[in-house]
């Protein structure tokens, strides 16, 4: 498991190397370069503006030297301060990350939760009414644009049946609710786009699922087990569901960008202040430094969600360790 | 192609895209009024026989916008596909065909592009160039082409031992010919599913993005666009609201349901 989790480590390296890279060639297509005419016609990039980039980034020395000051950046945290209220970068993106970590986790536990169950009882009884069914319900989500599902519910909900709130996280009289009572408040704020985000992300996993099970369904040990004459729901839930629950957690891993990217869509409808709204702010308004923090930040959460289910996979089969093992032997 | 013709899904997904892209192509001959034609007189009237969808916040006629949205949706989510198809292709051969460390630098590179969530990536592009419907094609397609530079290494891959190829080396066809003309060609069916589906998250994209208000930029209409109007007018006017939402529901569909259908039919071969 340690060599493991070292191996595992170290291939973080070229990685992080590669974000670097790839996050200094977005600054270098930034107007801070005096070649690029055609930001002189974009009013919302000023001469002011153009002088601060180059000063933050240090746009006016050799490409080397300004690629290890990103470098140093990167690694202290540092990307400068607001164009907007000065205020650090970094600072701003870390109040707002529990947020989005928050809802992302919620959404990803109730994918996990409806995607489990819908995935099994379809593969069991493959080809039934239920399968089909799932399958329906399951790419009408999937080609569901999920701004539109939102704009659809929170007009049912928020405006017409005037149940749930339809923006930010909390009600105006929060600071005087028990703690139960802010509990219940956040729940109501988040209830709309955590479902809406599980219902649009439930695809992917769901039919993972499927293909999961029915390919541990069509084993041998299975056989084996249904010869023995084993109750059959013993088979499917302490033996089949066992096995094919495994690749799952790599699966969850793997949807993190994709989460983390969609909540830029959310945050901004729903108006909650998390990373997501963050970003969308300073791409409206131009805001280079947050910009490139949240990239990079954005970055770094999704190669710790794939480290986190690599981890994960690893304690829960042990056949990946040993394989590692005997490769290094 | 009989087997494709068989697979309702399939039929039915090839039914929606072919009725979309004549709905595009012939977009003039279906619209009674131009996208862009103000009335200000006429302002978000409901449906009826004159407006067929009704008319938006600027009296311009809904359906006609519609249509030529159509004409947007299909082109940014082609040319953005077709860029990353091309782009996919050329590092899944290489990687997949040279090996070594070619290969490893090429899959360290799509692991690279892999961390960054693509929505981050596109709207730090979007920022740095004046949204247009140009830029958002080459930024969806920049972003998109990582899983069939997968798809196909993988399938170089296992092909590249095969009999054929090695007699095709034997014989001391090129490297390029084996490529384009034995490799390609066996491995296309898992790439045109996967560019099936990606037609249908670059609709969706572009919409998204178009709906933020970073995409195609008004007065061009765009579905996405009209649903960023609908909503200040929501619960007013549910028309601005209903329509594109569904045309985008519908196109995704289609895309969805001829990938799967391709999906079980070319590779249930293997």
């Amino acid at each position: 498991m340690l060599t493991y989790i070292t191996r595992r480590l170290i291939m973080l390296i070229p990685l992080l190397i590669g974000i670097s890279l790839i996050s200094f060639l977005v600054i270098h297509l930034s107007p801070g370069k005096p070649t690029d005419v055609q930001f002189q016609f974009n009013q919302k990039v000023s001469l002011e503006v153009r002088e601060r980039l180059e000063k933050l980034y240090g746009l006016d020395k050799p490409v080397l030297v300004q690629y290890g000051e990103w470098l140093k950046r990167m690694a202290r945290f540092d990307f400068g301060r607001s164009f907007i209220d000065e205020r650090p970068v970094t600072e701003k993106i870390m109040e707002r990350i529990p947020i989005t970590v928050t809802i992302n986790i919620l959404s990803l536990g109730l994918i996990f939760l409806m995607a489990v169950p819908i995935g099994v009882f379809s593969a069991v009884k493959e080809g039934s009414f239920y399968d089909r069914a799932m399958t329906v319900f399951v790419f009408v989500g999937f080609a569901m644009p999920t701004f539109w599902l939102a704009l659809l519910l929170m007009k049912f909900f928020g405006v017409t049946l005037h149940w749930l709130p339809v923006s930010g996280m909390r009600s105006l009289q929060f600071e005087y609710y028990t703690f139960w009572g802010k509990l219940a408040d956040y729940a109501r704020h988040l209830c709309l786009p955590v479902c809406i985000s599980a219902f649009t992300g439930l695809a992917g996993l769901s039919r993972y699922m499927r293909t999961n099970m029915l390919h541990v369904l069509r084993q041998d040990y299975i056989r084996t087990a249904k010869a023995k004459g084993l109750n059959q729901n013993r088979i499917y839930f302490r033996h089949a569901l066992k096995n094919a629950l495994l690749p799952v957690i790599t699966i969850l891993g793997l949807s993190v960008p994709g989460l983390i990217g969609g909540s830029v869509i959310f945050e901004s409808i729903f108006a909650i202040p998390g990373m997501g709204k963050l970003f969308y702010d300073g791409v409206m308004s131009r805001d280079y430094p947050v910009i490139m923090g949240v990239l990079v930040i954005g970055a770094f959460l999704t190669l710790l969600g794939n480290l986190l289910a690599d981890l994960a996979y690893c304690a829960a089969d042990p056949r990946i360790r040993y394989s590692d093992e005997k490769q290094e032997s | 192609m009989k087997k494709i013709l068989k697979h309702k899904l399939a039929v039915s997904g090839s039914v929606i895209i072919i009725a979309m892209v004549i709905l595009a192509i012939l977009a003039p001959f279906f619209c009674r009024y131009s996208p862009d034609d103000i009335d200000i007189g006429q302002y978000l009237l409901p449906p009826s026989a004159d407006h067929l969808l009704g008319t938006d916040q600027l009296g311009r006629d809904l359906f006609s916008r519609m249509v030529y949205g159509a004409r947007i949706s299909l082109s940014v989510g082609f040319i953005s596909v077709g860029l990353a198809v091309i782009i996919g292709m050329f590092f899944g051969a290489i990687a997949g065909y040279y090996g070594g460390i070619t290969d490893a630098v090429i899959m360290r590179f799509v692991d690279i592009m892999l961390c960054f969530p693509k929505l981050f990536l596109i709207l730090a592009l979007v920022a740095l160039f004046e949204p247009s419907i140009y830029i958002i094609m080459v930024v969806i397609g920049v972003t998109s082409w990582m899983g069939i530079a997968r798809l196909l290494r993988a399938e170089i891959l296992s092909l590249k031992q095969r009999d054929f190829v090695l007699a095709a080396k034997a014989c001391g066809v090129s490297d390029v010919v084996i490529i384009m003309r034995h490799l390609i060609p066996n491995a296309i069916g898992p790439i045109i599913v996967n560019a099936t589906l990606g037609v249908a998250a670059a609709i969706l994209l572009e919409s998204g993005l178009s709906f933020l208000g970073l995409g195609v930029q008004p007065p061009t209409a765009s579905w996405g666009n009209i649903l960023m109007d609908a909503k200040f007018t929501l619960g007013i006017a549910w028309w601005m609201t209903v329509f594109p939402g569904v045309a985008i529901f519908i196109t995704v569909l289609g895309y969805n349901l001829l990938g799967e259908g391709l999906r079980d039919t070319l590779m249930a071969r293997k």
